[in-house]
C-alpha cells in the first residue's frame, strides 16, 4: 500500500509543479477568448455599448465586467452567439431587438451639415455639404451612431421591410 | 429560391403587343417577361404576390385588348443547324424557365450541362403532384411538341440520348409519347412507378439511372440533365416558332370546382378569373397555387398566374381539414416515408426546441419538402411546416452574418481611410513645417551674409 501511496504523492507532486511552472512561463499574452469575441461583435464600433469600440467591448466581456447583451445593433442573434460562447445562461427576454433596422434620412429637413456621414462606421451615408444626404441601404448596420448627431432630426431608424423572398414561415404552434 | 428582378422595358400607358419584352433580366439567374396579351400597360407598381405572406411584389399590367395580336416572331426552321450557344441565348431571350415549379431560367441549365459534359437529357413526365394532370395533356395532346423540344434541349447540351420517365398510370401519354418518338431512337421512352415524389428530379433520376445525386450535389454532375415535359414543350415554341413563354398549361381541380380540367392561360391572369372560368360550387376554404403537396398557400384569389404554377386548386373545408397535431409516438412512419432517408422526427424535434444546427446536423439542406412526412404522421405533427420554418430561418441567419461581415469589412475600410488622412495630413504639416524653419535658416543665413556684404 505504501508503494502506491508514494508513488501517487510523487505523481502529484511533480506534475503540480510542472504546470505550475508551465504557467508561469508558457502564458499567454492576450486572452484569445477576447479575438473570438470580437468575431462575433459587429465590429461596426459604434459606442452603443458604452466601450470605445468593439475590440474594447469584447476585452470587457472575456474579463467577464460587460454583460452578454450588451451590443445594441447586434441584438438577439449576437447576444446568444456571446453567451454560447462565454458558457453562461443569458435571459433574452430583456434584450430589445426589433429586427434588423436601416437609418434613413428625411430629405425636406436635411440640412446637409454632413455631421452624420462624418459618424457613420460603415460610411453608408452619402451627401456634400448644404445637398441632402442619403443612405446606401446595402451598407448601413443601422447602429443608429448617426441619428443623434442630426441637429434637425432628419434621421431615424426604419426596421428592414419585409420582403417575398425574406419571408419566413411562422413555427408551427402546436402543444 | 428567387432570382433577380427583371426592370421594365415599357412605360405606362403604352401599346403593347402579345409577345413584346415587357421587362428585361438583369442578372444572370434571371429571366425576362414577356406580354401575354395586345393591349395597354396600366400600371407598373405592386400586386399581391402568389405567396403566402400576401406582400406586395413589382408587377407590370397590361389590359388586353382582345385582339391577341402577336408581335413579328423569329420562327427557326431547322434548330439543329443552331450552334448550342445560339438555341441558349434565344431559349433566354424568351423567358423559359422550369415550368415544373422551380421556375430556374433553362438557359442557364443548358450552360450547366455544356459546361460539366452532360450525357444524358432525362425529360420529367412523372406528374410532380396528386391532384394536376397538367404533365399528362401536355405528353398527350402535345407529344411532338414535347419530342423536338427535347431533342433541341439535348442538342444544346451536347447529350447522347434523352430518356422520358412516364408514370405507369399514364398509358395514354405514354402511347402518345412512344408515337412521337418512333423516329428518333435517341429518345427513349421509360415507365416509372407512379409513386410520389416520382416528379422530384433526384427519385426521377435514380429511378431511370440508378445513379443517387450526392447531397449538395447538382443532377448536372452525375452526368444528366433533367427538364419537364411542359418545359420541353416551351422550348420548342421559343425556337420553332419563335414565341417567347407567355402561356401556360394549369390544371384547376378540386372539389370546389365545378369544371376540373387542364387549361392553357395566360400568364398573369388572375386566379380568380381562371375559378371563375371552370365555375366555383361553392366557395373554397383553401386555395393553393402548384400541388397540394407542395403548392403555395394563397391568402385570395386576386393573385396572378406565375411561370411556375402548375395548378390550382381550390379544396373545400372537409379537403382542407387539418386534424389537431398530437405528440410524437416514435413510430418512425416518417422515417419510412422520407424519399431523402433523413429523419424527419429527430429535424423536428431539434427545431422545436429552438437547436437549428442540430436540425442542419441531420442533414436539413437535403430535404426537398415534398411532404410525405407530415403527410404520414398518425400524430399529424406538421413536420415539413417545421423544415420551411427552419430554412427560412437559416437563410436569415446567413443574411445578417454577410451583412455583419460587409459591415465589418466597411469599419475597417474607413478606418485605414481615416488612419491614412491623418498620417498624410501629418506629413504635409510637418513638411511645410521642414520647408518654414528651411526657409527660416535660409533668411537668417542670408540675413549675416547681407550683414556681410
Amino acid at each position: 500500500m505504501w508503494i502506491a501511496v508514494l508513488s501517487l504523492t510523487f505523481l502529484g507532486l511533480a506534475l503540480g509543479t510542472l504546470l505550475g511552472v508551465a504557467a508561469r512561463y508558457l502564458a499567454v499574452e492576450e486572452n484569445p477568448l477576447e479575438a473570438e469575441l470580437q468575431a462575433l461583435l459587429p465590429g461596426s464600433q459604434c459606442g452603443q455599448c458604452g466601450f470605445v469600440g468593439c475590440a474594447q467591448a469584447a476585452a470587457a466581456l472575456a474579463r467577464g465586467e460587460a454583460a452578454a447583451t450588451l451590443c445594441p445593433p447586434g441584438g438577439r442573434a449576437v447576444a446568444e452567439a456571446i453567451a454560447a460562447r462565454l458558457g453562461i445562461k443569458i435571459d433574452l427576454s430583456a434584450v430589445q431587438d426589433d429586427g434588423p433596422l436601416l437609418a434613413f434620412v428625411a430629405e425636406e429637413i436635411c440640412t446637409g451639415c454632413c455631421r452624420c456621414s462624418k459618424v457613420c462606421p460603415t460610411d453608408a451615408i452619402i451627401g456634400a455639404a448644404k445637398q441632402i444626404h442619403n443612405v446606401i441601404r446595402e451598407a448601413c448596420t443601422g447602429c443608429g451612431a448617426c441619428v443623434e448627431r442630426c441637429p434637425t432630426e432628419a434621421i431615424g431608424l426604419l426596421p428592414v421591410p419585409v420582403t417575398v423572398p425574406h419571408w419566413i414561415w411562422p413555427k408551427p404552434a402546436i402543444t | 429560391m428567387w432570382g433577380g428582378a427583371a426592370r421594365p422595358v415599357v412605360l405606362v400607358g403604352q401599346k403593347v403587343l402579345k409577345g413584346q419584352l415587357l421587362a428585361q433580366s438583369q442578372v444572370h439567374i434571371s429571366a425576362p417577361i414577356h406580354a401575354p396579351v395586345s393591349g395597354r400597360v396600366t400600371a407598373i407598381g405592386e400586386v399581391t404576390a402568389p405567396h403566402p405572406s400576401g406582400l406586395g411584389l413589382a408587377a407590370i399590367t397590361v389590359e388586353s385588348d382582345d385582339t391577341d395580336r402577336w408581335i413579328e416572331t423569329d420562327p427557326v426552321a431547322d434548330p439543329f443547324a443552331l450552334a448550342p450557344e445560339e438555341i441558349a441565348r434565344r431559349t433566354a431571350a424568351a423567358g423559359v424557365v422550369g415550368l415544373g415549379g422551380a421556375t430556374f431560367p433553362a438557359a442557364v441549365k443548358f450552360a450547366l450541362g455544356k459546361r460539366l459534359a452532360v450525357h444524358t437529357l432525362i425529360v420529367n413526365g412523372g406528374e410532380c403532384e396528386p391532384y394536376l394532370s397538367s404533365d399528362d395533356r401536355i405528353m398527350r395532346d402535345f407529344a411532338e411538341q414535347v419530342v423536338e423540344g427535347a431533342r433541341i434541349i439535348m442538342h444544346a447540351i451536347g447529350a447522347r440520348d434523352a430518356l422520358v420517365g412516364i408514370e405507369d398510370n399514364k398509358p395514354e401519354a405514354m402511347a402518345a409519347m412512344a408515337v412521337a418518338a418512333a423516329a428518333f431512337p435517341e429518345v427513349k421512352i421509360r415507365p416509372v412507378p407512379a409513386r410520389y415524389p416520382m416528379g422530384s428530379d433526384k427519385q426521377l433520376i435514380e429511378t431511370l439511372t440508378g445513379k443517387e445525386v450526392p447531397a449538395d450535389a447538382r443532377a448536372a454532375e452525375v452526368g444528366v440533365l433533367v427538364h419537364n415535359v411542359s418545359t420541353c414543350a416551351a422550348v420548342y415554341k421559343a425556337i420553332r416558332l419563335g414565341q417567347p413563354l407567355v402561356e401556360r398549361i394549369v390544371t384547376i381541380n378540386g372539389a370546389a370546382v365545378a369544371e376540373p380540367g387542364n387549361i392553357f392561360a395566360p400568364l398573369g391572369c388572375l386566379v380568380d378569373d381562371l375559378l371563375a372560368y371552370c365555375g366555383l360550387k361553392e366557395v373554397p376554404a383553401r386555395l393553393i397555387l402548384g400541388g397540394p403537396m407542395m403548392g403555395t398557400l394563397l391568402l385570395h384569389g386576386r393573385v396572378p398566374l406565375v411561370k411556375g404554377a402548375s395548378g390550382i386548386l381550390a379544396f373545400t373545408a372537409a379537403e382542407a381539414a387539418v386534424p389537431e397535431a398530437g405528440p410524437c409516438i416514435r413510430c418512425g412512419s416518417c422515417t419510412r416515408a422520407c424519399p431523402m432517408g433523413l429523419l424527419p422526427l429527430e429535424m423536428a424535434a431539434h427545431i422545436r426546441a429552438g437547436d437549428l444546427d442540430g436540425a442542419v446536423g441531420y442533414s436539413l439542406s437535403d430535404c426537398i419538402s415534398c411532404g410525405c412526412c407530415a403527410y404520414v404522421c398518425p400524430s399529424h405533427i406538421p413536420l415539413v411546416q417545421y423544415f420551411s420554418h427552419a430554412r427560412g430561418e437559416l437563410s436569415a441567419r446567413e443574411r445578417a452574418r454577410l451583412r455583419t461581415e460587409a459591415g465589418k469589412r466597411l469599419a475597417e475600410a474607413r478606418l485605414a481611410r481615416l488612419e491614412r488622412d491623418a498620417r498624410e495630413k501629418a506629413e504635409v504639416a510637418a513638411r511645410r513645417k521642414a520647408e518654414r524653419t528651411a526657409a527660416k535658416a535660409r533668411s537668417g543665413t542670408v540675413k549675416p551674409e547681407e550683414e556681410t556684404t
